[in-house]
C-alpha cells in the first residue's frame, strides 16, 4: 500500500513551488524508532485549501505541530512565502509568521474564565494588536461565528459547535492568509459541521488559504482543492479529490448485504466487477459496469444492494486498508 | 564538571532547551489575562489569601505569644507578635507566590492548555513563562501588603521601614514562584504539588527562623538552614519591622536573586522540554 507514489513523487510538481505561499520539504520526525514522519512535502498556493487525511497516527498532527514550529522535524524543512514579505523558515521566524497565521487546534484552547468577546479581545493581544482595533473586530467576527447573541457567554455556556466556531473566530483576531485547522469538526453535529463548512467556504471566497486535517471524508471532499494522504507517517497519494478517486477506483461501487451474499464472491458475477473487497457481512463491487452488475443482482431478490459512485471513502479505505487502527 | 556533563548530555537528547532565554515585552499580554481573570474575583481571592495567615498569625501570636513573651533580638528584646509578623509575612508571601505558579499555572498550562493557545500567536514560551512568574509573584505582592495593612490596623508594627518591605517582598515572591515553575514543569499532576508542600515548604518554614530563632537549632541544622531561601528572606524582612535595617541584606538578596535566576532558567529548559514532545 505505501508504494501507490513513485519515490519521485514526494517532491511535488516544481511550478506549485514557485507560486507556493507555504512548502514543506521532506519532512522527518522519529520518536526513539518510530518514525512518524516519513519524508513528507507539500506545498500550499494562495486561496488554496489543501485537506491531510489519514487514519489516527498517520501522523497528521505531528505534520502540523511541525508546520507551527511547536516541533522540530529531524529533516526537512518549513516555509512560508506571503506576499510582500520576505520568506519566513521555521522555526527561527516562529514569531513573525505566526503574526500572519490563524491557527484552530484539535482541542479547544478557550479560555473558560472569558466571555466569548472577552476572549476574542484578549487573543487579540497576544497579536500585539491594540485594544481599540480588537475591540472594532469583536463584532464582525463574533458575527461571522454565529455567536453574536452569545457574546457575554463563556465558554462552558457553549455548545460543542459554538466552541469550535469561537476557535475559528478567534484564530481570524489578526485577519491572517493562511489557516491551519486540526480537525475542526470532529464532534459536531451535522448542523453544526455544516455551519462550519459553509464558514470556511467564505473565508475561502475571500481569497485565505486553509490546511485542513481531518477524518471526515465528506468534508475533504466538499472543501479541499487539493489532498494529502498519510499513512504510517509517509504521503501514500496527492491531488485532486475527483482526480484520485478516478485515478484509484472504478466509477461505481455496489455494496451487497444480506443471506448468500459473502457467497457471490466466488460467483460468476464476479467477472462484472473490477475489483470485490468483503468487510463483516457486506460485499463491494467496484465496477465500470453496474449496469450490468445490478441486472444480474436482480436476481437474487433476497439481497440487498446499494448503487453509488465511488467516492473519497472507498478511495480512503482502498488506501489505508479496512482493519482499526491499534491506537484508534 | 559534573554539571557541564549532565548538561551536554540533556542537550543531546532535547537540542537547545537550555539556551538563553528569549524574552520580549510580549510576556506583557500574557500578564494582562491573568490580572483580567483575578480582577472579576479579586476581593474572595485576597480573602482567601489572607485568612489563613492571619489565623496563624493571631492565634501563634497571641496565644502563645502570651507564654512566650519577649524575644531577644540582638540588643532588644521585641513582642513576639512583632518576631513572628516579620517571619509569617515572608512565609505568606512564599506560599500565595507557590500556590499560584504550582497549581493555577498547571491548570492554564496542562489542564485548560491555555499555554498552547497562546503559543499559536506570536508569543513564545519563554515569554509566557516569565508572565506566569512575574505574574505569581505580584499575586502574592498583593497577598503581602493586604497583611501588612491588617498588621498595621492592629498596630504589630508601625515602622516607616515597612515600605522597604515591599520590594522585598516582591523579590521573594518572584525566588519562590521560579522555584515552584521547576516542579510544575515536571508534574504529571496536582498530586505532585503535594509532595512540594510536605516535603519542602513545611519543613523550610520551621527551619528558617520563621516562628523560633535559628539558634535553637543544632549548629549543622543552623548551618545548613542559613542557605534556605525563605531564611534569607527572613532576616531581610523582620528587622524592618523594628525600624531598622537588616544586617549583610546584599548577601541575603543576592543568595535570593540566586535561587531566581537558576530555578528560572531550570524551569525555563524543563518546560522547553515538556513542550518539545
Amino acid at each position: 500500500m505505501s508504494s501507490i507514489l513513485s519515490p519521485g513523487a514526494n517532491s511535488g510538481s516544481s511550478s506549485d513551488e514557485v507560486s507556493a505561499l507555504f512548502e514543506a520539504r521532506h519532512l522527518s520526525k522519529r520518536y526513539g524508532s518510530t518514525t512518524v514522519v516519513d519524508d513528507v512535502s507539500f506545498s500550499i498556493a494562495p486561496g488554496e485549501c489543501l485537506g491531510v487525511i489519514g487514519p489516527n497516527g498517520a501522523g497528521k498532527t505531528t505534520t502540523i505541530r511541525i508546520c507551527l514550529g511547536l516541533t522540530n522535524p529531524d529533516e526537512g524543512s518549513v516555509g512560508y512565502h506571503f506576499p510582500g514579505h520576505p520568506s519566513l523558515a521555521m522555526p527561527q521566524d516562529a514569531l513573525a509568521i505566526k503574526a500572519q497565521i490563524g491557527v484552530v487546534s484539535q482541542a479547544d484552547t478557550l479560555d473558560p474564565d472569558f466571555s466569548c468577546a472577552e476572549n476574542l479581545l484578549v487573543y487579540g493581544r497576544y497579536f500585539g494588536m491594540k485594544d481599540a482595533i480588537i475591540r472594532a473586530r469583536v463584532p464582525q467576527l463574533l458575527a461571522f461565528a454565529a455567536l453574536t447573541h452569545k457574546k457575554d457567554a463563556k465558554p462552558g455556556e457553549l455548545s460543542g459547535g459554538m466552541k469550535r466556531r469561537l476557535s475559528l473566530a478567534r484564530s481570524l483576531v489578526n485577519d491572517p492568509q493562511l489557516l491551519l485547522l486540526d480537525e475542526p469538526t470532529t464532534g459536531l453535529d451535522p448542523q453544526a459541521r455544516h455551519l462550519m463548512w459553509e464558514r470556511l467556504q467564505t473565508l475561502l471566497q475571500q481569497g485565505k488559504s486553509i490546511l485542513l486535517t481531518t477524518h471526515f471524508m465528506d468534508e475533504a471532499e466538499r472543501l479541499c482543492s487539493r489532498l494529502l494522504v498519510l499513512d504510517h507517517g509517509k504521503k501514500i497519494a496527492e491531488g485532486k479529490p475527483r482526480d484520485l478517486i478516478a485515478q484509484f477506483l472504478e466509477p461505481d461501487v455496489v455494496e451487497v448485504y444480506g443471506n448468500g451474499a459473502i457467497g457471490l464472491v466466488e460467483s460468476p458475477l464476479k467477472a462484472l466487477a473490477q475489483r470485490v473487497e468483503v468487510s463483516g457481512e457486506t460485499v463491494f463491487f467496484y465496477t465500470q459496469n453496474a449496469k450490468q452488475l445490478m441486472d444480474a443482482l436482480a436476481e437474487h431478490p433476497q439481497l440487498r444492494t446499494l448503487h453509488r459512485p465511488a467516492n473519497l471513502e472507498d478511495l480512503f479505505l482502498k488506501l489505508t486498508g479496512r482493519q482499526i487502527r491499534e491506537d484508534a | 564538571m559534573t554539571t557541564a556533563a549532565t548538561n551536554a548530555s540533556l542537550s543531546a537528547k532535547s537540542p537547545g532547551i537550555w539556551r538563553a532565554p528569549e524574552l520580549s515585552m510580549r510576556w506583557w499580554p500574557v500578564f494582562l489575562r491573568n490580572l483580567l481573570v483575578w480582577r472579576k474575583m479579586a476581593i474572595p481571592s485576597i480573602l482567601g489569601n489572607i485568612a489563613d495567615p492571619l489565623i496563624a498569625l493571631v492565634a501563634f501570636g497571641y496565644g502563645l505569644g502570651a507564654l512566650v513573651g519577649q524575644v531577644q533580638m540582638g540588643d532588644v528584646k521585641v513582642p513576639y507578635i512583632v518576631y513572628l509578623g516579620g517571619g509569617y509575612i515572608c512565609t505568606s508571601a512564599m506560599n500565595a507566590a507557590s500556590f499560584e505558579a504550582l497549581y493555577s499555572a498547571f491548570s492554564r498550562m496542562h489542564v485548560q492548555k491555555t499555554w498552547d493557545g497562546i503559543m499559536n500567536a506570536p508569543v513564545n514560551l519563554d515569554n509566557i513563562l516569565l508572565a506566569e512568574m512575574l505574574w505569581a509573584a505580584f499575586k502574592s505582592l498583593t497577598t503581602a501588603i493586604a497583611i501588612l495593612l491588617v498588621m498595621l490596623g492592629l498596630g504589630i508594627s508601625h515602622s516607616p521601614l515597612l515600605l522597604v518591605a515591599l520590594p522585598i517582598l516582591l523579590m521573594v515572591g518572584i525566588t519562590f514562584s521560579c522555584i515552584a515553575l521547576v516542579f510544575n514543569a515536571l508534574a504529571k499532576g496536582y498530586d505532585f504539588f503535594t509532595y512540594y508542600f510536605t516535603l519542602f515548604m513545611t519543613p523550610m518554614m520551621f527551619l528558617s527562623g520563621v516562628f523560633f530563632p535559628r539558634e535553637q537549632l543544632p549548629p549543622w541544622l543552623q548551618t545548613a538552614s542559613a542557605w534556605l531561601p525563605l531564611t534569607n528572606a527572613v532576616e531581610l524582612v523582620r528587622p524592618l519591622f523594628m525600624n531598622r535595617w537588616p544586617e549583610q541584606a546584599l548577601q541575603h538578596f543576592l543568595i535570593l536573586a540566586v535561587y531566581a535566576t537558576a530555578s528560572f532558567w531550570l524551569a525555563l529548559a524543563l518546560t522547553r522540554k515538556r513542550f518539545a514532545k
